[in-house]
């Protein structure tokens, strides 16, 4: 008899959260059913992206309408109108190179350095992101002890902030760090891991994969879920080795999840910028100053701000992701075709 | 309802109305601004008098970090969104943005008279009123005095160069165990009047800026060689990029550094948070062929012409830069100060600390010693520019990624490029 009770208790608790709905679908259905009639069902999907579509087209859109506006002009004035058009300039500017591959040769040497070391970054932070998130996601998958909670603990860097990772690396790293303070009572000198170019790369990689792992872990986690376990009982059937059953089943099977890890981190990884800047400055010299950085140092930072070569860069920046993406989604394409 | 209830509701209706309209009637104006020590405390003090004495006008304190003033401010200004007033150090770089009061001033002779040489760093190309200096500063190095007791070395004299101080804060270091022997801000500035010691004209004979010169060279080959050998740690210039401000007070404080090029704005700090722990002692600016010399600088105060209150900011700024109020702020704050009749009458610091007494006597007295070449580098309007530069580059030769002539090479296409960016309008 209680039971019921309660049962008819929730019933009309729902009942009321749902009033609401209900009534805003009351009010809109005669207008949108109106709208259906004047542009027939295969329009309707648009009018429901609407809202998205214009709230994109504004902050995205028309942003990068601008930026590439302000890299065909020069000067210093914050209002395009002020500002003289300068053609192509920025970008001959940018591109002037004796050699691309040594950016010394280049007029804009920091430019070229920025992608330098953005190149090298993304190769070590990808791949060892990918990797370890890989693996942890497979030991995770498992039934181990306590996998709630390192399931909670691979996550949790990911909820921190990239200036509160950086500076909690920061202060382990320092002269006087805790690190160095370990070394130090194990016998060994301290290490000064910001003067050096290596070390200073190192970290960078280091602390960008220590913040983001859990995040790719995650997709690669509900990827590894997904897969049907009846597949791997087939194959301890017919007695397939664990290195085939990951060749020829896991890796597969995961592969889109994979391949959305990898746009993601490579995305990531070229827009680096709050991290490092916080951790290592860029330096030392221009070890570890990325392009984002040259961008926000040539817009903002300068005396002189040069909002128009800032915006170059940023043009060149996204033509090259867009090129990553593409590619990447070429790839995936012949894959499934394959 | 009664009379007497009546009466009650419409005295509080008026009430209420007449305040209303007083909030209403207030002029509210934003004053940007941020710390180096106590001023803020300070300055919101004669804020709270100057409110007392004009009910009509509120000023709101908006304290920022220094970065925010750097790097946020100027294109808050080319927005048209800056602050009714800010606390601003790049003086000249800035002056197209900044009011020029003398329209609602009643005395500009008092201005004039009382701040005449460092309006012209407000406004390098005209005779504007902007504004006045909150403090006026030299650069200069400070020791740690008790080391040099402690290891028995003697401190370098009156007349000393800087090659009689690095072999001096070696010798220190070593006995002591001391691991950084010298150190500087990392910053062009700071560069800027040793160098000029050693002979750097800054500018050639049309006054065009001209950086690299035999006496820039002299001094950035010794910063260069005592990264190398230890004299300087590569951590403090070489662990950050660009132009970025890295300054050593924390390690100085902290009995870390022998020798801290830096500035009589480290003062207060100092007094504050070393104390007397050990004695922290300003020292003569070392000496060049050239000069012994440091370099002017600053902060100044300054109304901005976008603002919509030109005469209540004016009304401001005349308050504050009256000698009783300026008198209590570098008193309090212990600046020197940017006010010529106080210079020359004396201010009552208030302290009884012995070190930020000669420290403040020390900063005083180098300033009739600062060389020509370093006013007139204070006072151009793109001195940043060059300052940035030579810091930059500077740093890429110091970590490996330049030879020292390269560096050269390209801090005057830096500043080139950007002097040509500028005046492209």
């Amino acid at each position: 008899m209680a039971l019921q009770s309660d049962h008819n208790m929730g019933e009309r608790m729902a009942s009321l959260a749902g009033a609401p709905v209900r009534l805003l679908f009351t009010v809109l259905e005669p207008p949108l059913a109106a709208l259906q009639r004047g542009l027939g069902i295969k329009r309707m999907p648009w009018i429901f992206l609407l809202p998205n579509l214009a709230f994109f087209g504004l902050f995205v859109i028309v942003p990068l309408f601008i930026n590439f506006f302000y890299s065909l002009t020069g000067g210093t004035q914050l209002y395009l109108d002020n500002r003289p058009f300068v053609g192509t300039e920025q970008y001959g500017f940018l591109l002037d190179c004796q050699t691309y591959a040594d950016p010394q040769t280049c007029r804009e040497d920091r430019f070229w350095k920025g992608i330098y070391n953005t190149s090298i970054f993304i190769i070590f932070q990808v791949s060892f992101m990918v990797l370890f998130s890989l693996i942890t996601a497979l030991i995770l998958n498992r039934e181990i002890r306590a996998r709630g909670f390192f399931r909670a603990v691979f996550f949790f860097p990911v909820l921190l902030s990239p200036v509160v990772v950086a500076l909690i690396w920061k202060w382990i790293l320092l002269r006087d760090g805790i690190l160095n303070a370990f070394l130090v009572s194990i016998g060994l000198d301290k290490i000064l891991f910001f003067v050096s170019p290596e070390w200073s790369m190192f970290w960078a990689v280091f602390v960008s994969i220590w913040a983001h792992m859990g995040f790719y872990t995650l997709i690669l986690l509900a990827g590894l879920q997904a897969i049907p376990p009846d597949l791997y009982e087939a194959a301890e059937m017919d007695g397939t080795s664990k290195e085939r059953v990951f060749w020829r089943i896991t890796l597969p099977l995961l592969w889109p999840n994979m391949l959305v890890v990898i746009v993601l981190a490579l995305i990531k990884g070229v827009q680096i910028f709050d991290e490092v800047f916080v951790l290592t400055g860029g330096g030392p010299g221009t070890a570890t100053q990325f392009i984002v950085q040259y961008i926000y140092n040539t817009g903002f930072t300068n005396q002189v701000q040069n909002f128009g070569l800032a915006s170059a860069a940023s043009v060149a920046l996204g033509v090259a992701l867009f090129i990553l993406t593409m590619a990447q989604l070429a790839a995936t394409r012949r894959k499934d075709d394959v | 309802m009664t009379g007497k209830f009546r009466t009650l509701i419409a005295t509080g209706a008026l009430a209420l109305g007449f305040s209303a309209s007083a909030a209403l009637a207030q002029t509210e104006l934003r004053m940007t601004w941020y710390n180096d020590g106590i001023e803020g405390e300070v300055m919101q003090g004669l804020l709270d008098r100057f409110e007392s004495q004009n009910p009509d006008i509120s000023v709101v304190l908006d304290v920022v970090p220094y970065k925010a003033i750097i790097e946020g401010l100027p294109v808050q200004l080319a927005a048209g969104e800056g602050p009714d007033l800010a606390r601003v150090t790049d003086l000249g770089g800035l002056s197209e943005h900044y009011l020029d009061m003398t329209p609602y001033l009643a005395d500009t002779g008092y201005w004039k008279t009382n701040f005449g040489p460092f309006l012209k760093w407000l406004d390098p190309d005209g005779d504007a009123i902007n504004g006045f200096m909150t403090q006026l500063t030299v650069t200069g190095p400070y020791v740690n005095k008790t080391l040099f007791e402690q290891a028995g070395v003697a401190l370098p004299g009156k007349g000393a160069t800087w090659d009689d101080y690095a072999t001096a804060v070696n010798q220190v270091a070593d006995k002591l165990d001391i691991p950084i022997p010298m150190a500087w801000d990392r910053s062009g500035h700071r560069v800027s009047g040793p160098a000029i010691a050693m002979g750097a004209k800054m500018f050639d004979a049309d006054g065009n800026p001209a950086l690299i010169d035999d006496g820039l060279k002299a001094m950035t080959q010794r910063l260069y060689d005592w990264h190398q050998d230890g004299t300087m740690s590569k951590e403090l210039w070489g662990s950050v990029s660009g132009s970025s401000y890295l300054g050593a007070n924390e390690d100085f404080a902290n009995a870390q550094v022998v020798m801290y090029m830096s500035g009589s704005w480290q003062i207060p700090q100092f007094a504050e948070t070393i104390g007397d722990a050990f004695d922290w002692w300003a020292v003569p600016a070392p000496c060049g062929p050239a000069a012994c010399t440091g370099m002017p600088g600053g902060a100044a105060l300054v109304g901005m012409a976008g603002t919509d209150h030109p005469a209540e900011v004016a009304k401001l700024m005349d308050f504050l830069a009256q000698e009783e109020q300026m008198a209590e702020f570098y008193g309090k704050t212990l600046f020197i100060p940017g006010h010529l009749g106080l210079a020359q009458g004396g201010v009552d610091f208030a302290t009884d600390d012995p070190r930020a007494k000669h420290a403040l006597a020390t900063f005083a007295g180098a300033v009739p010693g600062i060389s020509p070449v370093a006013f007139d580098l204070q006072g151009y309007a793109n001195n940043r520019v060059m300052f940035n530069a030579l810091i930059s580059r500077l740093n890429e030769a110091i970590v490996g990624e330049l030879t020292l002539d390269e560096a050269y090479d390209r801090m005057s296409a830096d500043i080139t490029k950007a002097l040509a960016e500028k005046s492209r309008q």
